[in-house]
């Protein structure tokens, strides 16, 4: 009898309430990532008869129609990254270092840009430069001809001037952060501006600079909206997997399984390159005494400043685009003079529910992933163990699954008993959860990494229990990380396609797939006003977030 | 109340090694008491352990008779003062000191009362409604105090509170601690490495090193009577001089340096070499007609109250001994010749251990 009291009461002590955290989180995230996950790469290896097969494999890697995307894939991937860097870098020195004007809007319109809906970007630059486009139909009028826009050359325009932004903002963080001595000390050493600026300061940013190339590269390789809307013949991976699974809809989906997994392995190898090849050169920086800013001349000045605007203001030009046409009369798909709000009137009366959608399932993604993602980065940081270390690379996984190859896995997986998600709003709000989760774990955990242990301990220590204590005084202090994080999940939720346009049914159709659906029916009016709805969201959204974080907040 | 702690071959082991190595001692109740050591000799564990933020391995720990190895951390009515203060810094002065108070279901008309009395207590009433970033380092230290006895814990445990203070707030927070201890009779246990601050503050000392009590005294003891070389090296200055031990016929001992000086000592037990402990104020400086071992100068560093001189012997060693600026008429220059001369009876004799061997 005593004995098993004791055991009883050593299972009660196992449990608390940080344990029970812990193993509802494995346990979710098992359900809804590993075991999705594992029935696409399961499939992938079983033929039509149930056996294991190695033949889509074969298929994918001998016939050029399928191993030709991934070919593209890493064309668009690594043109845009070198493209992006060639435009990030410059603007960052450029802003950083130089006393131009409009700093601060010029940062605010490149932040804005990057955090736009994925495929505006596409939709804009057809409305301009398109066979029908404003600026095409100008020039035509003075018998110009412009280069036609879909095909590679638009794809890498648009994911350019989409992605660029990263390696601005990475590198901008590093280039102020490097204190004036170092590089005074190689201008003292004797080297000339042009050589202090290759010798010591880009490799000092080098491993930022990296890391941002990464965010390009994996963003340009897995987004799906952007190369299916202005790609057309053009044909990339994610694009592929769509493509396969539905036209395999009812059948089996080994085939895009297959793809799925080329492409989870693409980007783990490229993120498991980044992380040891150059991680391991990390310089810590803080600068006691920032860089000078150096003063200019006033026409170098002007010079600088229109050339630095002129390019954040044409990554924002997209956002530009959507409002305006939004309010431009329509007859069918064909845009008339003057302005209404009938494209605003149709969406209301038609789209609605799409609308409702977006807004009621990204409340509830967010709602959960606040509550989890406090909880699970508080175990991750501060009660570090192997099954939270675990919890920690599960939780990262999903930024190498591309959002239409997790869509995929969900769908595969959820579609048959025990679990029958397919069609539901859960299987939606379950893909935002574990997408973008992430982005509120990762500013949780850096504000939790500042609070030191004794804060908790002196409450522990004043009679308040642990579990008393997370919620009087860590996640009080947590807030702020918590909060800011919750935001950049919530913005990147509503503006979610890839994996929407795999999940959704008639019922639960989100913006996202409205606007979709709406570009390809050449329904340019209405998709013009539900983008906006989507940019005037994300502006305020963004807003709300600097506020928030007083300004100091980075959404990378 | 206040009560005694004992704690009785307490071990705590990490994965590759005993942080704290069967260490026993009472901690009586209402005493100051001091564990001290140099970085990693397990001190700031053995204080965790008694706060319960620890596990105990081995050994028990009381407070009173009650044996505290199973109580949680929350209930075990310690105040505790923190090195960084840990300070609620969403929390005004006084939410942070009534919060303990409030966690015990104080009643609300008594919170503010003894709030107001603690806060006062470290002088610092007129800050109440400041929130912690408005707060120097030592009036943060203060609402550290004042959180920690508002509550009137069983004990007091304080990790090393005054490390991040400059020299002066040092002192004078050091005399208030003291004062407000011995005012409420709190039994307190004080962690720090600081070996003044330690003589400065303490009823007892415990020096501890690699995990285990090296020598556990009063100040005074401490310093006066080390019970072993690490001891004598850790407190204070020490020069350690080798000396044989010669034995005359009435086997009384005598210790003998290089140049054939001698000196009557009172051994514990028969020894051939032992290693003697000097202060450098325990020497007294001859010119080299006098008495004593012989020596160069090499350095000296004049302090006003004394000179600091650095000393050559013939052996090749370098000593260091003080002469008091009341004592002399002038200084003595580097390349004087000397002779170091010195009361046998009041310095440590130590086998080859390492051990007092003195009586």
């Amino acid at each position: 009898m005593m004995n098993d009291n004791s055991i009883i009461k050593k299972v009660r002590r196992h449990f608390d309430f940080w344990n029970i955290v812990k193993y509802l989180s494995i346990i979710l995230l098992f359900i809804f990532l590993v075991y999705p996950l594992f029935t696409i790469i399961f499939k992938s290896f079983i033929n039509a008869d149930g056996e294991f097969s190695l033949k889509y494999y074969k298929t994918f890697f001998t016939k050029p129609y399928y191993y030709r995307t991934l070919f593209n894939s890493l064309k668009v991937c690594i043109l845009t990254t070198i493209l992006a860097t060639l435009i990030g870098v410059p603007l960052a020195y450029i802003t950083t270092r130089y006393n131009i004007w409009g700093k601060k809007i010029i940062n605010l319109l490149i932040i804005m840009s990057l955090m736009s809906p994925p495929f505006i970007g596409a939709y804009s630059w057809i409305m301009l430069l398109g066979r029908n486009g404003f600026i095409t139909n100008l020039f035509a009028k003075i018998g110009i001809t412009m280069p036609p826009i879909y095909g590679f050359g638009g794809i890498i325009l648009v994911f350019t001037l989409k992605l660029f932004p990263y390696i601005y903002l990475y590198v901008s963080g590093a280039m102020s952060s490097i204190d004036r001595s170092l590089e005074e000390a190689a201008e003292n050493l004797g080297s000339s501006k042009l050589r202090r600026i290759l010798t010591v300061t880009i490799p000092v940013i080098m491993p930022t600079l990296a890391a941002g190339a990464i965010m390009v590269f994996m963003s340009s390789l897995a987004d799906f909206g952007t190369p299916m809307l202005i790609g057309e013949g053009y044909k990339v991976l994610p694009v592929l997997v769509y493509e396969e699974y539905m036209s395999e809809m009812g059948g089996n989906a080994n085939m895009a399984g297959a793809l799925s997994v080329v492409i989870v392995f693409c980007s783990t190898a490229v993120l498991l390159i980044q992380k040891y090849g150059v991680s391991k050169k990390n310089y810590i920086m803080t600068a006691l005494r920032p860089p000078i800013v150096e003063k200019l001349s006033t026409g170098k000045r002007i010079l600088l400043t229109a050339i630095s605007m002129f390019i954040a203001l044409v990554a924002f030009l997209p956002q530009v685009v959507v409002i305006v046409t939004s309010f431009i009369k329509t007859n069918g798909p064909i845009f008339v003079k003057g302005f209404s709000l009938e494209s605003y009137e149709k969406i209301f009366y038609k789209l609605s529910k799409n609308i409702a959608n977006t807004f009621t399932f990204s409340i509830i993604a967010i709602l959960i992933i606040v509550v989890f993602g406090m909880l699970i980065s508080y175990l991750v940081v501060k009660r570090k163990s192997k099954i939270n270390s675990l919890l920690d690379l599960m939780i990262m996984f999903p930024y190498v699954i591309p959002g239409a190859v997790l869509g995929i896995c969900m769908l595969v997986a959820f579609n048959k008993p025990p679990l029958i998600l397919s069609g539901t709003p859960a299987i939606l709000i379950a893909a935002y959860v574990v997408r973008k989760m992430p982005y509120t774990i990762r500013s949780s955990s850096a504000l939790l990494y500042q609070i030191e242990p004794s804060i908790e301990e002196a409450s522990i220590n004043l009679g308040v229990s642990p579990m008393k204590t997370f919620f009087k005084i860590t996640a009080r202090m947590m807030l702020p990380g918590v909060l800011s994080g919750a935001i950049l999940s919530w913005i990147t939720t509503i503006n979610e396609l890839s994996s929407s346009i795999m999940l959704y049914s008639g019922k639960t159709a989100t913006i996202s797939v409205a606007i979709y659906t709406e570009v390809v029916r050449a329904s340019f009016g209405t998709a013009a006003a539900l983008a906006s709805i989507l940019t005037v969201t994300t502006i305020l959204s963004l807003l709300l977030f600097n506020w928030v974080t007083k300004g100091k907040g980075s959404v990378i | 109340m206040s009560h005694s702690v004992k704690i009785c071959n307490v071990i705590k082991r990490y994965s590759d090694f005993t942080a704290v190595d069967n260490i026993s001692c009472e901690i009586k109740e209402g005493e100051f008491f001091t564990l001290l050591g140099p970085s990693g000799c397990g001190k700031t564990t053995l204080l965790r352990m008694i706060a319960g933020f620890n596990s105990i391995d081995g050994g028990e720990i009381y407070f009173g008779n009650k044996v505290i190895n199973n109580i949680d951390a929350h209930k075990r009515d310690i105040g505790m003062v923190f090195q960084n203060y840990a300070i609620f810094p969403h929390m005004s002065v006084f939410d942070n000191v009534a919060y303990g108070l409030k966690a015990r279901k104080v009643p609300k008309n008594q919170i503010e009362g003894r709030v107001l009395e603690a806060l006062d207590l470290v002088q610092i009433k007129n800050l109440k409604d400041r929130k912690p970033n408005e707060l120097s380092g030592g009036q943060q230290q203060r609402v550290a105090l004042a959180r920690a006895i508002v509550i009137k814990p069983g004990v007091l445990l304080m990790d090393e509170p005054l490390s991040n203070l400059d020299a002066k707030l040092r002192v004078q927070m050091r005399t208030i601690i003291r004062k407000l201890q011995r005012d409420l009779g709190i039994t307190t246990v004080y962690v720090t490495h600081d070996q003044e601050e330690a003589l400065a503050i303490s009823d007892r000392i415990a020096i501890m090193k690699s995990g285990k009590i090296m020598q556990l005294d009063t100040p005074t003891d401490i310093y006066k009577k080390p019970k072993n070389t690490f001891v004598a090296g850790f407190i204070g200055t020490s020069n350690f001089l080798d000396a044989k031990v010669t034995y005359d016929s009435g086997m009384k001992p005598s210790i003998k340096f290089e140049g054939g000086v001698e000196y009557p000592v009172k051994l514990k037990r028969k020894l051939d070499s032992v290693t003697v402990s000097i202060r450098p104020e325990q020497f007294t400086i001859n010119n080299p007609d006098g008495k004593g071992i012989p020596g160069q100068i090499q350095m000296y560093t004049f302090l006003g109250d004394f000179a600091n001189y650095e000393i050559k012997l013939a052996n090749g060693q370098t000593v260091e001994a003080n002469e008091y600026t009341k004592d002399i008429d002038f200084v003595r220059k580097i390349g004087d010749k000397v002779r170091l001369d010195f009361n046998p009876d009041k310095v440590s004799l130590f086998d080859q251990d390492g051990m007092e061997a003195y009586l």
